[in-house]
């Protein structure tokens, strides 16, 4: 593990910025954290908003045990400790979004402790630069509603859709040091969240955002004073913000100046963060036990289940893939960094195994490199005409047989793939009817292959007195000769035979 | 412990209770007698003793996760939510504007 | 014939059982005498056509030969407390002027479907704070009861539910709900000269039920004699999916089961709650109500509840705490009042909204709640209130390896009059000091009429039971009640 080299150059020296975070992730459940509100995103305003969750008068939470299992498996997925006691407390302040008084949320007993999360920095490669940042808790808590400023002009319009949607606070230790490793520690936590199920990571939907908390410091001194900038809702923003505020800051320290903390907002249409006027006087939450709630008790049982529920994670699958499929670390990586691509993969890593009779292991490197740059590669120049559903392991399978045995060459793979996804043809047929196949017929080659040499003798002569290169030069002639259509392998073969 | 007249006003303010000054200097002797009364609970020893959490031993009982399951606490009855709304619009709850 | 509106919920129900009146004469009787009793201040709301379709419905299916609900044709008063759906709704507080609930708290719901029907809503303390019912934004509940000095002195019903003690006692209505979160149901109850109970937290849902303190509050009947409560409890109680804190256990038959026979039963004295300044007549009432019992079967043995004295100041760090929170979403933007001065920003509208909409005593205790939650003072205050409150709750435990009840007085006076306690809060919360411990450990609690005091006022006995046990709390009740010959009742001046 290396330190960070990251410094911001101020006036008076290398400063150096310390960032955690705190990120909001709208837990995966049907019905809200304690009512059966539906969760659905983009409804018409407070359609999805229950007597509870406009806090009327009477109204009790009761908890959604779905969003307490998915809290579970996210700490267990994170090798966090769960607490097996853990309450529910009241966080007291007056906002418009917030129609209780108070969010329930959970302060005193976290239903998950300390975690960690290693990260990597580099993807090209990813043992190399490996930072490991503490997760110091996960609570569960209500989200707030929505305000909205814009529709009328002396009024702000409440939709209380999301009020009450459950949310998972993962809470970083100061770990950080680079906009870099804040960037891989939120890309890393979303895939793990997508991985588990218990989140859709989906940033622009606001189902994950971050409270960035930045602070600048003399490198070796004592921590800065930090400031929060709320909710935070892509991986790039997050890292801008690092950037303005830690640039800020020491703007405020090198003229003298102390900084305050405080919450601040980010306004990423003006690249700028400014001081937060609506949360000014909130700091004190008077946070206490939720006396509707009784203490969370969770059991063995019940967290062995949510543990047996858990699939292979982002981490243990690269370490698989690389030891067990002899993939790249590049490869495996890449393969493994979002549960959608792992799966695709391993679905046509399947097909493909079983359509040649081969193991897993021997056809992963094909499949790795079908899936990670040659069918990207045809779908990219495609795009808009290209048909989604064409795109079947089925006939992913199919192509990488026909390369496999021989009989279609790279480039016709890809041709044939284009017609695939085109048409949805079957790819064999299409190899057949569109003489997209190469032959391996050795005495057709050969014929040609003794043609050529008899025509260019005097290139014969150079390269058997040592001129190598020339090989080249010959295996391109047959190839025109036999119009691309020879396998490239026998034409290589026999004309070493001829020559060598 | 005992409160003054800063100490009330920045409770009201915390509390979102306007208060007038005349208001708030009536509450200072009324608070402190209150509050200097249940400071007897600091002569209780308390040592090795847990705060109350269940009042009867109880544990937490949790809901499936369905939606709309119970209608007295599902979605989709926006008119009921909105009924009692001194300003609804649109939808909306109305609000005097909010600067963020 | 009697007047029917001197009937209890069990005249009434096997009355109208056994066709000796019908349902509807019974709805009519109680809301001529709603209609009749406004001096009294005890109903805000009447709803005579809730109580005649229930009635109408009792008789429907009495003449289609079904089986009638355990309530069917009784008509009861509503405290305001609970959410009614269509029936204004405002806890006695200005904040919740012209709200309207559009559903039916869990409580109420329960008495519908045991067939008995809504006279109206009744006053009450503001938000269920205070002892004396003189903190209702509508004015205060006047008890029907008079001295017997011969003047006419207004006298307190109690509180918080001052309107239900009053209304059942004037005979408005044969019962009426109550809700208790540190004596609101036996403090008036003993004010008046009737019976109530406070189960145990977490027999009554809380779901629809303005929250006071939420640890604390629990639902309850007030009725005539302990077989009314018993009836009444029965069909309020009940597990509740929407309260988290809802007892999943089946109601016991209460009725079936009430006996006044104590062989077996040890009843506990607390020492402690002889206090200094308790009315001789109050002790004197005590100690027979302890005569009573032993008469009844029960071995009387004196026990010690240490922590008595700590209860009522714990009580007024945790009441007020959980209160500042849960009546932060009274705040003029879902529902009931809002202020909007000139100019008013968000911020602005929520502090005039509440600074206009909440009267003097629910500020107070936002007040100290806040205060006690405030960062710097959370643990001296409310995290040691909690600690003695497990001590509280300790120290019952202990005396049940004594005893299997307890018996006190319900309250240290008999009631006083109108503005006489108003200006100084602490001596009226020293009103609850009996009630309060019980509450802080959620157990079981009645107040039954015991006798008369020199000035002709009731006086109440308490009973404590043991968790779940409301069963002995009954028949310890009933009991007395037929020992005490509490006859007593209100002249109609009004
Ligand atoms: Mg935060
Ligand atoms: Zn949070």
């Amino acid at each position: 593990m290396t330190e960070s080299t990251y410094r911001i150059q101020g006036a008076t020296g290398d400063w150096e910025v310390v960032i955690g975070l705190e990120v909001h992730a709208q837990i995966t459940s049907n019905a809200k954290l304690f009512s059966g509100a539906s969760t659905e995103f983009g409804a018409e305003p407070n359609t999805q908003v229950s007597l509870v969750d406009a806090a009327m008068p009477g109204m009790l939470p009761v908890p959604n045990q779905e969003c307490v299992r998915q809290a579970v498996r996210t700490g267990l997925a994170l090798n966090a400790e769960i607490h097996k006691y853990s309450r529910f407390d009241r966080k007291n302040y007056f906002y418009a979004d917030l129609p209780q008084g108070y969010q329930i949320s959970q302060l005193y007993h976290p239903i998950v402790g300390e975690g960690v999360i290693e990260v990597a920095l580099d993807e090209k490669d990813p043992d190399s630069e490996v930072r490991q940042i503490g997760v110091e808790r996960i609570h569960i808590e209500q989200d707030a509603g929505k305000l909205m400023h814009d529709q009328h002009p002396t009024m702000s319009y409440v939709d209380l859709n999301r009020s009450g949607v459950a949310l998972m606070e993962i809470v970083s230790r100061p770990d950080m040091r680079s906009p870099v490793e804040a960037g891989a520690y939120v890309k890393k936590l979303r895939s793990i969240l997508r991985y588990v199920g218990s989140c859709d990571g989906n940033m622009e939907q606001g189902s994950m955002r971050a409270d960035v908390n930045v602070s600048v410091r003399k490198p070796g001194e004592e921590f800065g004073t930090r400031t929060e900038t709320k909710n935070v809702n892509s991986v790039r923003f997050v890292q801008q913000v690092i950037e303005i505020e830690a640039n800020r800051q020491v703007d405020v320290l090198e003229a003298g100046g102390e900084i305050v903390q405080e919450t601040r907002l980010y306004d990423p249409d003006r690249n700028e963060t400014r001081s937060m006027r609506s949360k000014e006087d909130a700091h004190d939450y008077r946070y206490f036990p939720d006396p509707d709630l009784l203490p969370l008790e969770l059991t063995d049982d019940f967290i062995a289940d949510c543990k047996a529920s858990l699939p292979e994670l982002p981490d243990a699958k690269r370490k698989r893939y690389e030891s067990e499929l002899g993939l790249t670390a590049y490869n495996a990586a890449v393969l493994t960094a979002e549960a959608e691509t792992a799966r695709a993969f391993e679905v046509l890593l399947k097909e493909t195994a079983a359509k040649q009779g081969k193991a897993d292991t021997e056809v992963a490197t094909q499949v790795a490199n079908w899936s990670l740059s040659i069918a990207p590669g045809v779908q990219k120049a495609l795009e808009v005409t290209a048909d989604h559903e064409n795109n079947t392991p089925a006939a992913n399978a199919a192509i990488l047989a026909m390369v496999s045995g021989g009989s279609v060459s790279g480039g016709q793979a890809k041709e044939i793939y284009e017609i695939v996804l085109k048409t949805g043809r079957d790819a064999e047929e299409i190899a057949d009817t569109e003489g997209l196949k190469q032959t391996s017929d050795t005495g057709a080659i050969e014929a040609e292959i003794e043609k050529i040499l008899e025509t260019n003798a005097d290139k014969v002569e150079q390269y058997k007195a040592g001129k190598d290169k020339l090989f080249g030069f010959f295996v391109g002639q047959t190839m025109k000769a036999m119009k691309g259509k020879a396998n490239p392998q026998i034409v290589n073969e026999l004309l070493r035979k001829k020559l060598d | 412990m005992s409160v003054d007249s800063k100490t009330v006003k920045k409770i009201a303010s915390l509390a979102r209770i306007h208060m007038d000054d005349a208001e708030v200097e009536a509450l200072v002797p009324e608070l402190n007698n209150i509050l200097g009364w249940v400071e007897q609970l600091g002569e209780v020893d308390v040592s090795g003793v847990e705060p109350m959490t269940a009042v009867i031993p109880n544990t937490l009982r949790m809901r499936d996760d369905i939606v709309d399951a119970d209608p007295l606490t599902a979605g989709g009855v926006r008119d009921k939510v909105l009924a009692n709304a001194p300003v609804a619009e649109h939808g909306f709850f109305g609000v005097p504007k909010v600067i963020e | 014939m009697t007047d029917i509106t001197d009937l209890g919920i069990k005249a009434i129900r096997d009355g109208v059982r056994e066709g000796t009146f019908s349902a509807r004469e019974v709805a009519e009787a109680f809301n001529a005498n709603v209609a009749g009793g406004k001096e009294l201040n005890a109903f805000l709301v009447e709803t005579p056509e809730h109580a005649l379709a229930a009635a109408d419905a009792a008789d429907k299916a009495r003449a289609a030969g079904e089986e009638l609900a355990p309530m069917a044709g009784v008509p009861i008063g509503m405290k305001d407390l609970f959410c009614t759906e269509g029936v204004a709704t405002t806890a006695c507080s200005h904040i919740l002027e012209g709200f309207v609930p559009t559903y039916e708290s869990t409580v109420s719901a329960n008495l519908w479907k045991a067939g008995a029907g809504m006279l109206g809503k009744l006053n009450m303390d503001q938000f269920a704070m205070g002892s004396s019912n003189e903190t209702s934004a509508f004015g205060n509940v006047i008890s029907p009861w008079r001295r017997n000095d011969g003047g006419n002195t207004d006298l307190a019903p109690g509180g918080s539910s001052g309107g239900s003690a009053s209304a059942v006692s004037g005979r408005l209505c044969p019962a009426a709900t109550g809700t208790d979160t540190g004596g609101s149901i036996r403090q008036p109850a003993a004010f008046v000269g009737i019976s109530g109970i406070k189960p145990t937290y977490g027999r009554c849902s809380r779901w629809g039920v303005v929250a006071f303190a939420s640890s604390l509050d629990q639902a309850g009947p007030m009725a005539h004699d302990v077989t009314d409560c018993a009836i009444m409890l029965q069909a309020m109680a009940g597990f509740d999916p929407k309260d988290a804190t809802s007892l999943d256990l089946p109601v016991p038959d209460w009725e079936s089961a009430l006996s006044s026979d104590l062989k077996g039963k040890r009843v506990g004295i607390p020492k402690e709650y002889r206090i200094d300044g308790t009315p001789a007549e109050i002790n004197e009432l005590w100690d027979k109500g302890a005569e009573w019992l032993r008469d009844a079967g029960a071995e009387i043995v004196e026990i010690s509840l240490p922590h008595t004295k700590y209860a009522l100041p714990a009580y007024y760090i945790i009441a007020p705490a959980e209160a500042s929170s849960n009546l932060a979403r009274y705040d003029g933007v879902r529902y009931g009042k809002r202020e909007l001065p000139d100019g008013a920003g968000l911020q602005d509208m929520y502090a005039a909204t509440r600074a206009e909409g909440f009267g003097p005593e629910v500020k107070r205790r936002i007040m100290i709640g806040t205060y006690v939650l405030s960062a710097g003072f959370y643990d001296a205050y409310y995290t040691q209130a909690q600690k003695v409150r497990t001590l509280i709750a300790r120290d019952f435990e202990q005396a049940w390896e004594q005893c299997d009840m307890i018996l006190a007085p319900t309250a240290p006076s008999a009631a006083f009059g109108l503005g006489e306690k108003a200006d100084d809060p602490l001596a009226m919360y020293l009103n609850d000091v009996f009630a309060v411990p019980a509450s802080l450990a959620g157990l079981p609690a009645m107040s039954v009429p015991g006798g008369l005091d020199g000035q002709g006022l009731p006086l109440g006995l308490q009973i404590v039971g043991k968790a779940l046990d409301e069963q002995s709390v009954l028949n310890a009740g009933l009991a007395i009640e037929q020992r005490a010959g509490f006859t007593a009742r209100p002249d109609k001046w009004w």
